[in-house]
């Protein structure tokens, strides 16, 4: 089915905030494979010039997926979660996240087009500190295959 | 050693990597990345919606590529500022023993001034560019 073209423009949040660990980092770092001792130990990350333990660069998703959740699970949209694959992904970092940081994340659907039975999606997902620091900018295109 | 900016030359390639992904990481990065979609860890709903198999997320294939610019620029994952991808083809991750390969490889694009340089990214699995205008942006000293 095609997604709902009234939902461009729609924002979602700002999200409850999240409050980046340094247990999550770490294991977002094991998942991953990232070996760097800067997002597991903190004497490391300061050395490094960072406050404490630092998320790797793709961690923003975590976060901007508790954002853009709340849009692409809106029944009005029409998303079908199981035929979604991921078409692409930016992000645009001022810093980057580390633990200790409170952060909450606003999403906008910025598009929506249709290509015979595919649907793609394109949501830009500001994260910044509760305090207003922009920290990270993502973008996601989701790509609803047709049946 | 940390890579410096000054020695660093558009055009240069960089020595590609390989990176392995198996059932397991699979089931790792569900858990860390809280993306629980069933195509990425259940064979049968994936076959269901007429994939191949069981696919890698995107992001954990965008993760390696991330790896690979840290590796090469030194070592510090803070050092990525901008970092934008396309997912061009999927990774089918079979469920025996071996999992995919996924080959990351990279050419200096430009140095954008301020330590900042541009690196133009390919990842392949399995024959597939599997990621394509990827562009990375690593800050460097």
């Amino acid at each position: 089915m095609p997604l709902n073209q009234d939902y461009v423009g729609r924002v979602f949040g700002p999200t409850q905030p999240y409050e980046v660990s340094r247990v999550k980092i770490a294991d977002f770092a094991n998942a991953i494979g990232e070996p760097s001792a800067a997002c597991r130990d903190k004497t490391a990350a300061q050395q490094a010039g960072y406050p404490d333990v630092i998320a790797p660069p793709t961690f923003a998703i975590v976060i901007s997926m508790t954002a853009s959740a709340g849009l692409n699970s809106d029944p009005g949209l029409g998303l079908d979660y199981a035929m979604v694959v991921h078409g692409e992904e930016s992000f645009s970092y001022t810093r980057p996240l580390h633990a200790g940081d409170v952060v909450v994340a606003t999403s906008t659907i910025e598009s929506i087009r249709v290509l015979g039975a595919m649907s793609m999606l394109v949501t830009s997902t500001d994260i910044s500190t509760v305090d207003g620091e922009h920290v990270c900018t993502a973008k996601s295109t989701l790509v609803e295959r047709g049946q | 050693m940390a890579l410096r900016y000054a020695d660093v030359e558009p055009g240069t390639e960089i020595p590609p990597k390989s990176y392995q992904v198996t059932r397991l990481d699979l089931v790792k990065y569900a858990g860390a990345s809280g993306d629980f979609n069933v195509i990425h860890w259940n064979e049968r709903a994936a076959r269901s919606v007429g994939l191949p198999d069981v696919i890698a997320h995107g992001m954990y294939t965008m993760a390696q590529a991330a790896r690979y610019v840290t590796e090469w620029a030194g070592g510090d994952p803070g050092a990525i500022t901008e970092f934008g991808v396309r997912f061009s083809a999927m990774v089918p991750v079979p469920d025996d023993g071996a999992g995919a390969t996924i080959e990351v490889s990279g050419t200096v694009a430009e140095k954008l001034g301020d330590g900042k340089v541009a690196v133009d990214l390919t990842a392949r699995a399995a024959g597939a560019k599997v990621l394509t205008r990827a562009r990375a942006v690593v800050r460097l000293p």
